[in-house]
């Protein structure tokens, strides 16, 4: 495939097809994990790292996987990469280890990654997929720290752990509470797809005058 | 003679919102007269701020997104108001005007403006600020002047208090007078503490027909009816806290509640049922504001339960 294409798979993970956005994947993690932006880039890095390794075998071994057994098999490859990568955080990363807790196994079952198996590497060749887990993984990543961003800023005052609030603020406590994750991560959901209605609306109404 | 010629429904009341948001207002100045009469001038303050911010975060939502005003409708005004009286006196300004911006534009507008909420605006407002700040929203002043006789023992003017609720909750019986409980010479909310002032307002929303009996009386009763079981004495439950105030004004919010009359019976036991179950078994001592807003997500599926069967139809096997 062209050098331009394999932009375009980029890209398209970030932006138009982007999982928690658009595609609204992988919802459960992306409200409990994103209590802090720290938080939220080590499960994306995590989930990337994931998403390229299965993207890629699942891509060279998409000729020689039976369709009935797909999915079984999908899963065997994807656990290995989260068992690998929570090996890899339990003895280089502790802190965000223990901070991530249940939801770094989870990754297993996270809908972004099999989705991809079955809707893109499971039908395209390696190095496209690869492209597309990045692509994807890192706009799980944005999307995780905007939403983290937001509610760290609003329910601790702080981001990355750094305070960066004045002394008068008083912490919106609800935003680091699992209501509130679900308040920002609908709210900036709207506000994305408001702004992607106008945008879709001007674009038809520039063609319609074309015409 | 001139005949008009429509199809039905012919309405021919003229009752409209406005109207409606009225007769809560009138409803509601005894309590807010009370309060303000309890709590001194800060009640007055938090009570103002709230209705401005939600008259002004009504206007403001609907110019900016090119609506019909229906300011004018005195939702807002209802709102703000009862957020206000939810409020303890001692909370800051700011507070309770985010709660009221919040209430009007996240509940209310979001969804849809009047009728089409689905939760209390007022009510998630509150929720929101005791999520937020629990010990801002907990820490209640005493009344600073005493209606009536009253026996309390409350020698100081303004301090912190709890409620009546939080010693009962860690097993201690308060010995309040009966008569200082109605007259709400207790701490607690600015709207809540005065329970004749509130019964005042049902008894005129009930004339007015303003709202029906089922509501508040299923709530209440069941309040005291499963804290008598539990060995609490079903007088304080009733009295001491919120209960009062949410089974009159808030329970009864027309788009948040269900539309027939068993469903209403269905939705005062929930209310009730859930505020003995949070004070019981929960972390707060008092659960009214929950427990409406949980009986609140529950009140599409009372609807469906309690529909009635459309004259001529088979009732459809669920």
């Amino acid at each position: 495939m062209s050098k331009n294409n394999l932009k375009g798979v980029f890209v398209n993970g970030i932006f138009n097809e982007n999982p928690v956005f658009r595609l609204v994947l992988g919802t459960c993690p992306t409200i409990a994990v994103t209590t802090s932006v720290t938080n939220g880039i080590g499960m994306g890095l995590a989930a990337t790292l994931v998403l390229l390794g299965s993207n890629i075998v699942v891509s060279s071994l998409r000729n020689f996987i039976p369709n009935k057994v797909r999915i079984p098999a999908y899963i065997v490859v994807i656990c290995t990469f989260v068992t690998m990568i929570q090996l890899f955080m339990q003895a280089f990363i502790p802190s965000l280890y223990e901070s991530l807790g249940i939801f770094l196994p989870l990754i297993v079952v996270n809908c972004i990654i099999l989705a991809r198996a079955e809707a893109f590497a499971g039908k395209n060749p390696v190095l496209d997929s690869a492209v597309d887990g990045l692509g994807m993984g890192l706009g799980f990543t944005l999307a995780l720290i905007l939403i983290a961003a937001v509610r760290e800023v609003l329910g601790a005052g702080s981001i990355l752990g750094y305070q960066i609030m004045g002394n008068g603020f008083e912490p919106v406590l609800l935003f680091i509470l699992a209501p509130g994750g679900f308040l920002a991560f609908g709210l900036i959901l709207g506000i994305i797809n408001g702004i992607g209605n106008k945008r879709r609306s001007k674009k038809i109404v520039k063609e319609a005058k074309a015409v | 003679m001139k005949l008009h010629v429509s199809t039905g429904p012919h309405v021919l009341t003229r009752e409209v919102t406005q109207t409606l948001m009225l007769d809560v207002l009138i409803a509601l100045a005894p309590t807010t007269v009370a309060g303000v009469y309890l709590f001194g001038l800060r009640a007055a303050w938090v009570i103002c701020v709230s209705v401005i911010a939600a008259m002004i975060s009504e206007y403001v939502w609907q110019k900016l997104m090119k609506q019909k005003a229906s300011i004018k409708d005195l939702s807002a005004i209802v709102t703000g108001l009862i957020l206000g009286l939810n409020l303890p006196s001692g909370v800051p300004l700011w507070m309770a005007a985010l709660a009221s911006a919040i209430a009007i534009i996240l509940v209310k507008q979001l969804f849809g403006g009047i009728g089409n909420n689905f939760m209390n605006p007022a009510m998630f407002g509150r929720a929101f600020l005791l999520a937020s700040w629990p010990a801002r929203m907990t820490s209640f002043f005493l009344p600073e002047r005493l209606l009536g006789n009253s026996q309390a023992a409350f020698g100081v003017d303004m301090i912190s208090g709890a409620t009546p609720l939080v010693p009962q909750k860690l097993g201690i019986t308060l010995d309040i007078p009966l008569s200082d409980l109605l007259l709400g010479n207790i701490p607690g909310s600015i709207g809540e503490v005065c329970k004749i002032a509130i019964l005042i307002g049902l008894v005129y929303m009930l004339v007015v027909k303003v709202i029906s009996w089922h509501i508040p009386v299923f709530f209440v009763g069941s309040v005291a009816l499963l804290s008598w079981l539990l060995g609490n004495d079903p007088l304080i439950a009733i009295l001491s806290g919120g209960v009062l105030f949410g089974a009159v004004f808030m329970a009864t919010d027309y788009a948040t509640n269900p539309m027939q009359k068993i469903g209403h019976i269905i939705f005062g036991i929930g209310c009730g049922t859930m505020v003995v179950v949070i004070r019981k078994w929960g972390n707060y001592p008092e659960g009214v504001t929950y427990a409406i807003l949980f009986m609140n997500c529950l009140t599409p599926l009372i609807d469906r339960l309690s529909s009635r069967r459309v004259y001529g139809m088979v009732k459809n096997h669920v």
